[in-house]
């Protein structure tokens, strides 16, 4: 950068402006260069292992133990690993699991913060910033604090090997953090706009549903991908308290199912956590922006 | 939501100045206050059941015996500060959260600041590029880098002796294993570290760094008097959010090592997950999870300061 400054003060008494330009511009793309280059390395080093996790799974068993040559790369592809698992009951039956507990939790979780958002952030009561406050402070309680706790909790609930314990604990962890993005996104909405449908004549459900949800959509797309993320990549939880294969989610049938013993079917461990991998990555593809925004919100203003 | 309608009708006459209405506005406003608090108590409900009611049964049950019959004090609390093992576990989660964030924070810092040169379209794909190690459940990672790390099929080490190098034990001795469980951890957590500086950095205004030039500061001074102070406070909520989450990590842990070798890598969640699930001990199980909690309520009282604060900024 020094050298843009002494072009500047060189400039200043002779004209050359069209010299200083090229220096500045020079430089601009020097620095670009740079970055490109060292952005090039970290993506290399941060995608080894999807990379290698996608290799792994096009092999053969045969072809990972006989360890010859690169094992980076895949000599004779197969798809048999996938093929197999598609066609695995307990497989299926995982996935069906996953699905159906993130989906009620989203719907759960969204429910619960959309109206609480908008009761705190428009219509407000004693105490209603004591609860705020409150939201955000929970949001801020691992899940790893309060697993042993709930162990008993579940027990005594009778839900402990039953899929519906997570549907039950899972929005504990989604809904803090949903409330608060929605908080944002509702109280960025000018009081003039629910004031004159007020006016008009509009109800606080009217409100909510044809103004609130459509002008904060950003936000709930932000929110429901949050809770489908927490919903769909949970560990603990159901590691804790789900024992038998036909109630486990995704991540514990992986981990826990599917290594057995000393035989490690690699390719196919491999192959079962593309397929487990494969919605969170499809849908950031799509969204990742709103949700990047509704994350960041709080470190762009102010 | 029933009386979301008489409310409203209510609201309409109470436009209208009338010195008659006063009892009514206030009745109006109470009944609103009672339909808003209708609307949180799905929330309150689920925070004081499952977050506030289990916080303190935690601390009743640390305090019963193994049978979870007699009532037995801090006993629980006190075995374990006499026990070496402990003394590893207090000692490798420090290790771990401090040193992993301390990276997560340096790393993300760069990575946006690279990001940052870039600007239009590609950026987009660069950042989600480098956004999917946080972006792939954690469990299963974990799982493809122990593949990696695996003794007998590692890749790592087939590429280290293809540069002539000696294999490394990934996961075999102490400080291998920490390293590693630390390496995983920054390789997922980086790149949320990075999308909150690059936020951060967007927001920072073009003109200061031109008036900087224009005062003939170099690149080094820029980043030391401009950018810092103007990031400051999103690198602190940062730093002390990420601390809470990586202190209380757990499944990197227990997939990598479980706690292995000789539990040199347990953290906190991880033994306690042995200690009362695996082995039974629920009260026992119960004290090594609450060891977190000073850790976590003070970090969590310095993001709370910090929220409020910048929330009040901006209100102003």
């Amino acid at each position: 950068m020094s050298s843009v400054v002494s072009s500047t003060g060189a400039t200043a008494g002779g004209a050359q402006p069209r010299k200083k330009y090229g220096s500045l511009e020079q430089q601009h793309r020097t620095t670009m260069r740079y970055s490109y280059a060292a952005l090039s390395f970290f993506v290399v080093v941060f995608l080894i292992p999807p990379f290698y996790m996608i290799m792994t799974s096009l092999k053969s068993s045969a072809e990972i133990s006989a360890q010859q040559g690169n094992p980076w790369i895949v000599r004779s592809p197969t798809l048999e690993n996938y093929a197999h698992l598609l066609s695995d009951a307990s497989f299926q039956r995982y996935f069906l699991n996953s699905t159906w507990v993130t989906a009620l939790v989203v719907i759960i979780s969204m429910t619960i913060a959309i109206l609480a958002a908008f009761s705190l952030s428009r219509m407000g009561f004693k105490g209603s910033q004591v609860i705020s406050t409150g939201v955000f402070l929970t949001y801020l309680v691992p899940p790893s604090l309060l697993f042993i706790p709930l162990f008993q909790i579940v027990g005594t609930l009778g839900l402990i090997n039953n899929t519906w314990v997570l549907v039950l604990l899972f929005p504990t962890l989604a809904v803090p953090f949903c409330t608060w993005i929605m908080i944002g996104y509702f109280s960025s909405i000018p009081k003039e706009l629910d004031e004159a449908a007020l006016i008009d004549g509009a109800n606080y459900p009217q409100i909510l549903i044809k103004i609130f949800i459509p002008v904060a959509f950003p936000g709930i797309i932000a929110a429901t991908i949050f809770a489908f993320t927490v919903a769909w990549g949970a560990f603990l939880y159901p590691l804790a308290y789900l024992y038998s294969a036909d109630q486990a989610t995704l991540t514990v049938g992986i981990v826990r199912e599917l290594i057995r013993g000393d035989v490690f079917a690699w390719g196919m461990i491999m192959a079962a956590c593309a397929i487990a991998a494969a919605p969170p990555i499809i849908i950031y593809t799509f969204l990742m922006d709103y949700y990047v925004a509704g994350l960041t919100s709080g470190a762009t203003k102010g | 939501m029933a009386d979301g309608s008489t409310m409203v009708v209510g609201s309409g006459d109470a436009m209208s100045p009338a010195p008659r209405k006063v009892g009514s506005l206030k009745q109006l406003s109470r009944r609103r206050s009672t339909a808003a608090l209708l609307l949180c108590l799905p929330l309150i409900l689920l925070i004081v059941g499952l977050k506030i009611y289990p916080t303190f049964y935690a601390i009743f049950l640390s305090m019963l015996d193994r049978k979870m019959n007699n009532f037995v004090g801090l006993d629980n609390f006190a075995f374990l500060l006499t026990r070496p093992s402990f003394h590893l576990v207090i000692f490798q989660s420090c290790l771990f959260a401090i040193t992993a964030v301390i990276l997560k924070a340096f790393l993300g810092f760069i990575l946006a600041h690279l990001m940052h040169n870039i600007r239009g379209k590609n950026q987009r794909v660069w950042r989600g590029l480098l956004l999917v190690p946080w972006v792939i459940p954690l469990s299963l990672s974990t799982l493809t880098w122990w593949w990696l790390f695996d003794p007998s099929y590692s890749a790592l080490n087939w590429t280290l002796e293809y540069f002539g190098l000696d294999a490394i034990p990934f996961l075999g001795t102490r400080w291998n294993a920490r390293i590693s469980v630390i390496m995983v951890n920054v390789w997922f957590g980086a790149p949320f570290f990075m999308i909150m500086y690059l936020a951060a950095l967007k927001s920072v205004s073009e003109q200061l760094y031109e008036a900087a030039a224009i005062d003939g500061a170099n690149a080094w001074q820029k980043l030391i008097y401009i950018t810092l102070p103007m990031m400051r406070n999103i690198i602190l909520i940062t730093v002390l959010y990420s601390l809470i989450v990586t202190f209380a990590d757990f499944d990197i842990v227990r997939i990598l090592t479980n706690g292995g070798p000789q539990d040199s890598t347990h953290l906190f969640a991880t033994y306690a997950f042995t200690v009362g699930i695996q082995s039974g001990n629920i009260p026992r199980g119960a004290s090594v999870s609450l060891f977190m909690f000073p850790i976590l309520a003070t970090l969590a009282f310095f993001v709370l300061r910090d929220v409020l604060k910048r929330n009040k900024e901006v209100a102003s």
